[in-house]
C-alpha cells in the first residue's frame, strides 16, 4: 500500500515538476527580464483604477459561485488590506475563502510542511521570489500562464500594467543560474520592497549631519551617531539575525553596488564569488559599519527591531524595505513618526562608483497557487481579483501598501497624494526603482547558502574566529560551493 | 479419544462468557496501540535517516549510512551536541537548586505571604516559552531595556547579552530559569508537604539544627521527589527549542545552534529531512541514557526513603 502511494505522490511530483520547469508553455508577456522598473513609469493610466464592476462586461465572476478555497498568508499590510474585502469578494464571486495568516517568523517551515505533503490543504499562499526558486523546482508551484490570458481572466486586470522587473522577478525557467524573467510566471506581485536609507532629519541635524549619499558618508555619519542620545542609542540600524532576511535588504544591495556577484557559471557549474576582491572589500566596509555604527545588539535584529528603534528614536537611520521606514512615519506610528526623511542607496565612492551604479536588491511579496490545490480555477479568480488595478489603488491609497506593482496606481494623482507627506519617498522609491532587481542569482539553494553567509557575517562581527574577512569570505566560497555541488546548469 | 477431549475443552472455553474471553485483550489493548503509535514514527525516522528524503526531490532512495557519516564527521554536530549538554546540564542544575531553596523557604514561611508567593511563582510556567523569550528580549535590550537601565547603576553600558557568543548561552539559560523553576518549586513543594511529620519532631527534640535536619531527614527523604524532578526538567532542558529559537535562531554564528536547532534547521528550513533526522535520533539517544540512570537513582532512592535499602 505504502509503495502504491509513495509512486503515486513520487508521480505526481515528477510530472508537476515536469509540467512547471520543463514545460514549454510560452511566457505571458514579452520577455523583458533586464527591463529596469523605472520603464513602469509609461502612462498606463488612471483608467486601470476604474471600477472593475462597471467595466468587466461580460467576464462572469460568479463562475465558480459556491466553491470554497483556503489561503495562508503572512501577516502584513498587503494581507492586511485583502483580509478586509475578502466580503466584497465572496459577494461579488460567490467564492468562500478560508483566511489564515501567521507572523513572518516561522510561516515559510510552515508552508514548506504544508505543501511537500501535496494535499492541496491550500490553495494560495504568499511567497517571495526566492523562495518560489526553491517551490517551483520541488513541483509545488503551478506556471500561472495556464490562466493568465485565458478566458478565465477579466480583460480589466491587465498583466502588462505590472512593473516589469516585478513582475519578471517572479519568472524563472528553473535553470539554476539562469536569471529571472524567463520561462513560468510562478506568482503575482501584492507589493514590491527597494532597500533603501530611512533617517531621522531631527536627529541628523541636531549633530550636525547631512543625510548620507556615499558609503563614506554613511560609515562616517554613523560612527558619529554612535550613542548620540546616550547608552543604547546608535547611528545605523540593520538587520543581524542568522538567515536570508540579514543578506537580502542594505548588504545585498551594497554588495551588487560595489559590483560584486554572489555565483557565476563555470565550467558548466555554479561556482560563488563571495571572496572576490570586490566581495571582500565590501564585506570588510559592512564589518566596520556594523562594528561601529550598527546597534550593540545587531546580532539579534530582524526587520522588526530595526524599526521599533527607528520609530523610538533610538536609532538615527535605518537602511532597509522602503516601507518599514514609511510606516514609523505614519502619524501615530511611532514616537519619531513626521521626522523621517528617504535617501537613496549609499554607494562607494572609493571604490569609484558613482550616484548611476546604486543598486537595490528588490524583495516581492507575491501570491501563488498550490500545484496541488484541486480548486484552481477559484483560486485564480482570488489571485486576479487581488491583484487588480482596481484592489492595489485602493490598498496602495487607503491601506499604506505604497509599494504597489502597477504602474497605473504608481502614476496615479491619488497615490502621489498619498505619499506626499513622506519627504523624499516617491523620488526615492521611482529613482531606486530603475536600478532594482534580485541581484540573487537564482537557485533551489538559496535559503541554506544565504543562512551561511549571514552565520559568517556574524561571526565576523561578533567574534575574533577569523584572522581577516578574506579568510572568512575564502570559507564561505568552499561552503557555499559545496552546497550548490549536486546543482546542473544546463 | 483425542478429537472427543479437544472439542470437550473447546465447548468448556465456550461456556466463558465473551466479555471474559476479550477482556485480557481490551487490557492490553491500549499500551498496545500507544506502542505501535511510537514505534511506527520511530522505525520510519530510523528508515528515513538512511535515504536522501527531502521535500525539494520528487522521491527519495536509500543512501546507506551516508547521512550518519556525514554527520559525524561534521564540525558543526560535535558544536550542537556540546551546546544541547551545557545548556540542558547548567539550566538543569540551577533550576534544581533555587527551586529546591525556594521551595523549602515557602514550606517553611507556611503563612499568608507564602501562599501569594506560591501562586506568584507559578505565573512564568503559564507563559508560553516563546512568549516569555520576546518578553525578555525586549527587557535586554540595549536602547530600551529595563535591565539595561538597572545595570546603568552600577555602570555597565551595552552589555550584550545575547547578540555575543561569549554571552549568548548565559541568556538563554537565564531565561529557561525564569521560565522553569516555578516547576521544580511545585513538584518540591508537593514532595515537602508529603514528608511524615514524625521524625522532624523527634530531632526538635533531639535538638537538632536546621542544617542537621536538611541534609539528614528533609532531603535523603525527598530525593525520589527530586530526580522525578530531575527527570522531567533535564529531559525538556536537553530538547529545548523554543526559547533559543525565539532569541536569536541559533545565533550569533553557530553559538547556539543546538541539536534541536540543527535539526529543525535541516529539516524544515532547508527541507533536508534525511540529513536532519539522524540529529534528533542522537539526542534521543542522548535523553534515553540520561533517563535511564536518572530513574534508576529515583527507584533507588525510593527504596532507601521506604527504608528498605541502606
Amino acid at each position: 500500500m505504502r509503495k502504491v502511494l509513495a509512486l503515486t505522490m513520487a508521480a505526481a511530483m515528477v510530472a508537476g515538476t515536469l509540467a512547471g520547469c520543463g514545460g514549454s508553455a510560452p511566457a505571458p508577456a514579452a520577455d523583458n527580464a533586464a527591463a529596469p522598473a523605472a520603464e513602469a513609469a509609461a502612462p498606463a493610466a488612471d483608467a486601470a483604477a476604474a471600477p472593475a464592476a462597471e467595466a468587466s462586461g461580460d467576464f462572469d465572476w460568479k463562475k465558480f459561485d459556491g466553491e470554497e478555497i483556503t489561503v495562508l498568508f503572512s501577516e502584513h499590510t498587503y494581507a492586511d488590506a485583502v483580509e478586509e474585502k475578502l466580503g466584497e469578494f465572496t459577494e461579488k464571486t460567490g467564492i468562500k475563502v478560508n483566511y489564515s495568516s501567521m507572523p513572518e517568523g516561522n510561516y515559510f517551515e510552515k508552508l514548506n510542511v504544508e505543501l511537500s505533503s501535496h494535499s492541496g490543504s491550500i490553495d494560495v499562499f504568499m511567497t517571495g521570489a526566492y523562495q518560489s526558486w526553491e517551490y517551483a523546482t520541488a513541483g509545488n508551484l503551478e506556471p500561472l500562464e495556464n490562466f493568465i490570458g485565458t478566458d478565465l481572466t477579466s480583460p480589466e486586470w491587465k498583466y502588462d500594467d505590472f512593473i516589469p522587473a516585478v513582475i519578471d522577478a517572479l519568472k524563472w525557467d528553473c535553470v539554476p543560474g539562469h536569471s529571472v524573467g524567463t520561462g513560468s510566471q510562478w506568482a503575482l506581485p501584492m507589493g514590491w520592497e527597494v532597500n533603501i536609507l530611512t533617517y531621522n532629519k531631527k536627529i541628523l541635524e541636531a549633530n550636525g549631519i547631512q543625510p548620507p549619499k556615499t558609503a563614506e558618508e554613511l560609515l562616517e555619519a554613523s560612527k558619529k551617531l554612535k550613542e548620540f542620545d546616550g547608552s543604547g542609542t546608535y547611528g545605523l540600524a540593520v538587520r543581524g539575525l542568522p538567515d536570508w532576511g540579514t543578506i537580502h535588504p542594505a548588504y545585498m544591495s551594497m554588495y551588487s553596488t560595489w559590483g560584486a556577484k554572489d555565483f557565476e557559471i563555470e565550467d558548466g557549474k555554479l561556482v560563488s564569488k563571495v571572496n572576490s576582491p570586490e566581495a571582500v572589500a565590501m564585506t570588510e566596509y559592512w564589518v566596520d559599519l556594523v562594528k561601529n555604527g550598527g546597534a550593540p545588539q545587531w546580532a539579534t535584529y530582524g526587520w522588526e527591531m530595526c524599526g521599533a528603534d527607528l520609530g523610538a528614536g533610538k536609532a538615527a537611520m535605518m537602511w532597509d524595505a522602503d516601507r518599514g521606514g514609511y510606516t514609523q512615519n505614519t502619524p501615530g506610528s511611532s514616537n519619531e513618526a513626521g521626522n523621517m526623511a528617504f535617501g537613496m542607496v549609499p554607494y562607494p565612492e572609493k571604490a569609484g562608483k558613482t550616484a548611476a551604479d546604486m543598486k537595490s536588491n528588490l524583495w516581492v511579496w507575491s501570491m501563488a497557487m498550490n500545484a496541488d490545490s484541486a480548486k484552481k480555477e477559484a483560486a485564480w479568480y482570488f489571485m486576479q481579483y487581488f491583484t487588480s488595478p482596481e484592489f492595489m489603488l485602493w490598498s496602495g491609497v487607503e491601506k499604506a501598501c505604497t509599494d504597489t506593482p502597477r504602474t497605473s496606481v504608481l502614476n496615479s494623482d491619488a497615490y502621489k497624494q498619498s505619499v506626499a507627506n513622506a519627504e523624499g519617498y516617491y523620488e526615492a522609491f521611482s529613482t531606486i526603482s530603475k536600478n532594482a532587481s534580485i541581484f540573487f542569482t537564482a537557485q533551489p539553494y538559496f535559503t541554506e547558502t544565504t543562512t551561511e553567509w549571514a552565520k559568517t557575517l556574524q561571526d565576523l562581527v561578533t567574534t575574533n574566529k577569523y584572522s581577516s574577512v578574506q579568510e572568512a569570505m575564502d570559507q564561505l566560497k568552499v561552503t557555499m560551493d559545496e552546497l550548490v555541488s549536486d546543482l546542473g546548469v544546463e | 479419544m483425542t478429537t472427543e477431549k479437544k472439542s470437550s475443552v473447546k465447548s468448556e472455553l465456550n461456556k466463558v462468557p465473551f466479555a471474559t474471553r476479550v477482556r485480557p485483550y481490551c487490557i492490553v489493548a491500549p499500551s498496545l496501540i500507544i506502542t505501535i503509535g511510537i514505534m511506527v514514527p520511530f522505525a520510519m525516522a530510523i528508515w528515513y535517516s538512511l535515504t536522501n528524503y527531502s521535500f525539494k526531490l520528487p522521491s527519495h532512495k536509500f543512501i546507506g549510512i551516508s547521512n550518519w557519516v556525514s554527520m559525524l564527521g561534521d564540525e558543526s554536530f560535535w558544536g550542537a551536541v556540546k551546546i544541547s549538554l551545557l545548556y540542558g546540564v547548567i539550566s538543569t542544575v540551577l533550576e534544581m537548586v533555587i527551586g529546591l531553596g525556594v521551595a523549602v523557604l515557602l514550606n517553611n514561611l507556611n503563612n499568608g505571604l507564602s501562599k501569594v508567593l506560591r501562586v506568584l511563582l507559578v505565573f512564568p510556567l503559564m507563559v508560553a516559552p516563546v512568549t516569555a523569550t520576546i518578553v525578555w528580549q525586549l527587557m535586554l535590550n540595549s536602547s530600551v531595556g529595563i535591565v539595561e537601565k538597572l545595570l546603568n547603576i552600577f555602570g555597565v553600558y551595552n552589555f550584550p547579552w545575547a547578540a555575543a557568543p561569549e554571552t549568548a548561552l548565559m541568556t538563554v539559560i537565564l531565561i529557561d530559569v525564569w521560565i522553569n523553576t516555578a516547576f521544580i518549586i511545585l513538584l518540591v513543594l508537593a514532595g515537602l508537604q508529603s514528608l511524615p511529620k514524625s521524625p522532624f519532631e523527634s530531632a526538635k527534640i533531639d535538638g537538632g539544627s536546621a542544617w542537621f535536619n536538611f541534609t539528614n531527614l528533609t532531603l535523603p527523604m525527598l530525593k525520589p521527589s527530586l530526580y522525578i524532578a530531575l527527570l522531567f526538567r533535564f529531559m525538556a532542558a536537553l530538547q529545548e527549542y523554543a526559547v533559543i529559537f525565539a532569541l536569536t535562531k541559533g545565533g550569533p554564528g553557530d553559538s547556539l545552534m543546538s541539536l534541536s536547532l540543527t535539526a529543525y534547521q535541516k529539516g524544515f528550513k532547508f527541507q533536508k529531512f534525511g540529513a536532519a533526522i539522524p540529529f534528533i535520533l542522537v539526542l534521543w539517544l542522548i535523553i534515553n541514557i540520561a533517563a535511564k540512570r536518572i530513574v534508576n537513582l529515583q527507584r533507588s532512592a525510593q527504596k532507601q526513603a521506604a527504608g528498605l535499602e541502606e
